[in-house]
């Protein structure tokens, strides 16, 4: 019994975590979806959802109703393996990366031995990072660009010439834009001396202008615009956009399976925020909380997780607000947009990176 | 315990010959493309299995190259491909005999 | 323990998907299957302890030259292959070929197993990002180089490729470099030759 329970706690252990946090992304994403129909409608001069609950905030309930008892239409001539991979693809590599996000910083002071059956002698510390991983920037770059194949198979999948045209025009944008994201890091990455996510932010803490946007600020605009094309979102919405492609890849899709994809953008703008927090603006850190509270007790451990979120709520309401304010681009001008100047640019600001870190490491 | 050394060569022995037969069976150029990709991929297997369990990173790193020269490898032959495709379109490799006789 | 069952499942999975890609006829589920396969070999590289690899395998194999070979598919909008009728028997012998190498592959393993060198417990610092650069940029520096300089020919000679040239365009160029090379000489001979 003993020996049962010690070989299963680890699986229990990582599996409530992998519950906790899945479920607080999916809530926050959830209630962005609440956030920009509201904050959408008050940059127009209207109220936005306002009926369901005080204020509308059982909105994202009833929606997600509706789509689960909403008829579920396939097309007569789609391919039928593909349609239905596709948006599972979508919204699976857009949910793994939450798996390496650094919630918090390391909690120290906790004293494990209540924990029955010796359980807790060999732990010391309780990070709030399911997987720790060496690599981590290069795991969510790439588990993101495997997102495109959600796109691209449900475009060719539905048997209809405007999702081919959205699933192809997607595609295209995403493979151009990852180049200039993936050379943007590699400024951050330079200088932090790590892929590790939970080092970069190491690197960045003590003081808040050893933030990597001081340094990097060329990688940080180029990592915000190539951010938003990367999620299809205004003004580098071409896959969807409605005047042209009726909708886009997801024409044909209805009911769960919409929900799916819708869910995957959301959950797509997430890890963007996380990623040009945890890049850019030191992760959890708050500049000063280290002298109130002390490093890798709980409550310290609690006020930069909040803090944290509270990074990524502001980059989802910048979301919101470009999509309130810019009108869409053209689908060459956005090609050119992407190879001409922020690939350059990105590549400028890496050799530039290099110059310094060399004559700094001199 | 760990799976042994024998077990990952022996699947990227399989892997390996999979890719070979499908490039003989194949006669979409894309398919024999991608059938080379696979055989790139059991040898790179090879690589890793030898690096974790002689301890060198040697291996690793010419799995990085073969990566490279893989990448490099799709960008030209997926070129011929579609320069082939607007000639005769087709992708058969068999409509590509202009030079037998 | 965790480790085996992690190898035997991805093992068997990267067989099927190996076996479905060789299987099937249209060229986008074959392609779905070697995405499978690449996905199979990074968990299997992750159990290797080379989690660099892992990454390294999903970004550029399942992230980029898949992408890539899945926007052909789906720009040429390729029908299936036809079946082969006539050499039927060819398949008969392409099997038996690949069963004689697949013998052979394993007695080279085998071989290579019984090799003097011992296998010896790894160091856990084998596989990290740091012990993979420092030797990319040291030792091997001269290789990585000459990989740089492939790559660059590769995107010159991929962007040539593909490019698009009216007829007229396609001549006049033909002729430029023409003369460019072969100035005061007979023309006609060299364009025939082209």
């Amino acid at each position: 019994m003993e020996s049962v329970i010690k070989t299963a706690f680890p699986f229990i252990v990582f599996s409530i975590a992998i519950l906790l946090a899945f479920q607080g992304v999916l809530m926050i994403v959830a209630y962005t979806v609440l956030a920009e129909r509201k904050v959408l409608g008050w940059i127009q001069g209207r109220i936005g959802p306002n009926r369901v609950g005080p204020w509308g905030v059982l909105q994202p309930f009833a929606d997600l109703l509706k789509f689960i008892f909403k008829e579920d239409l396939v097309p007569d001539k789609s391919t039928k393996f593909v349609y239905f991979l596709a948006p599972i693809v979508a919204l699976t590599c857009a949910l793994l990366p939450i798996v390496v996000y650094p919630f918090g910083p390391v909690i120290t002071t906790i004293d494990w031995s209540f924990l029955p059956y010796g359980l807790g002698d060999n732990i010391r510390q309780l990070p709030m990072t399911i997987a720790q991983i060496d690599v981590g920037v290069l795991f969510v770059l790439g588990i993101t660009s495997v997102g495109v194949y959600g796109i691209a198979l449900a475009g060719w999948s539905s048997n209809n010439k405007y999702s081919l045209m959205g699933g192809l025009r997607s595609s295209a944008q995403m493979i151009s834009y990852e180049l200039a994201m993936g050379a943007s890091v590699i400024g951050v990455v330079m200088l932090a001396g790590t892929l590790d996510l939970n080092g970069i932010i190491n690197a960045q803490i003590n003081s808040p202008f050893k933030w990597f946007i001081i340094p990097q600020f060329i990688g940080f605009i180029v990592f915000l615009i190539s951010a938003f094309a990367e999620t299809n979102r205004v003004p580098f919405d071409l896959p969807e956009a409605e005047t042209e492609l009726v909708a886009g890849f997801h024409t044909e899709y209805s009911a769960l399976k919409f929900a799916l994809f819708f869910m995957a953008e959301y959950v797509n703008m997430f890890t963007v925020s996380v990623m040009v927090t945890v890049l850019f603006l030191g992760g959890w850190y708050v500049p000063g909380l280290g002298h109130l509270l002390e490093p890798g007790s709980v409550p310290y451990a609690l006020v930069s997780h909040v803090a944290f979120i509270g990074k990524i709520c502001a980059f989802l309401f910048l979301y919101i607000w470009i999509r309130g304010t810019l009108p869409r681009f053209r689908f060459d001008q956005l090609m050119n947009f992407g190879w001409k100047f922020l690939l350059p640019l990105a590549l400028a600001n890496v050799i530039l990176t290099i110059i310094i870190v060399f004559f700094l490491n001199r | 315990m760990e799976p042994s050394l024998a077990s990952y060569l022996a699947l990227s022995g399989i892997l390996f010959t999979i890719g070979a037969v499908g490039v003989i069976f194949k006669r979409n150029a894309i398919g024999m493309f991608m059938c080379i990709e696979l055989m790139l991929n059991a040898v790179n297997l090879t690589f890793v299995a030898f690096s974790r369990y002689y301890a060198d990173v040697t291996g690793q790193l010419f799995v990085f190259m073969v990566m490279s020269v893989a990448a490099a490898e799709a960008a030209v032959g997926l070129g011929i491909i579609i320069s082939f495709f607007r000639n005769r379109v087709s992708v058969d490799v068999d409509d590509a005999s202009i030079l037998k006789n | 323990m965790a480790t085996t069952a992690l190898f035997f499942v991805f093992a068997g999975l990267a067989i099927a998907c190996a076996i479905s890609m060789v299987y099937h006829k249209n060229p986008l589920y074959s392609a779905i299957s070697l995405i499978g396969v690449f996905v199979s070999l990074s968990v299997l590289y992750v159990t290797l302890a080379a989690p660099f690899i892992a990454a390294v395998q999903i970004l550029i194999y399942a992230g980029a030259i898949m992408v890539l070979v899945v926007f052909v598919i789906m720009l040429l909008n390729m029908e299936e292959d036809k079946p082969l009728n006539r050499l039927r028997y060819l398949y008969a012998i392409g099997g038996g070929l690949g069963l004689i190498l697949l013998v052979q592959t394993f007695f080279v393993f085998y071989a290579v197993m019984r090799a003097p060198k011992q296998a010896v417990n790894t160091e856990e610092t084998i596989g990290k990002t740091m012990s993979i650069g420092t030797a990319m940029y040291t030792e091997y520096l001269l290789p990585v180089e000459i990989v740089g300089i492939l790559l660059l020919m590769a995107i010159i000679g991929g962007v040539i490729l593909v490019r698009k040239l009216s007829q007229p365009q396609m001549e006049s160029m033909v002729e430029r470099e023409l003369e460019r090379r072969h100035e005061g000489e007979d023309k006609d001979d060299y364009r025939i030759a082209l």
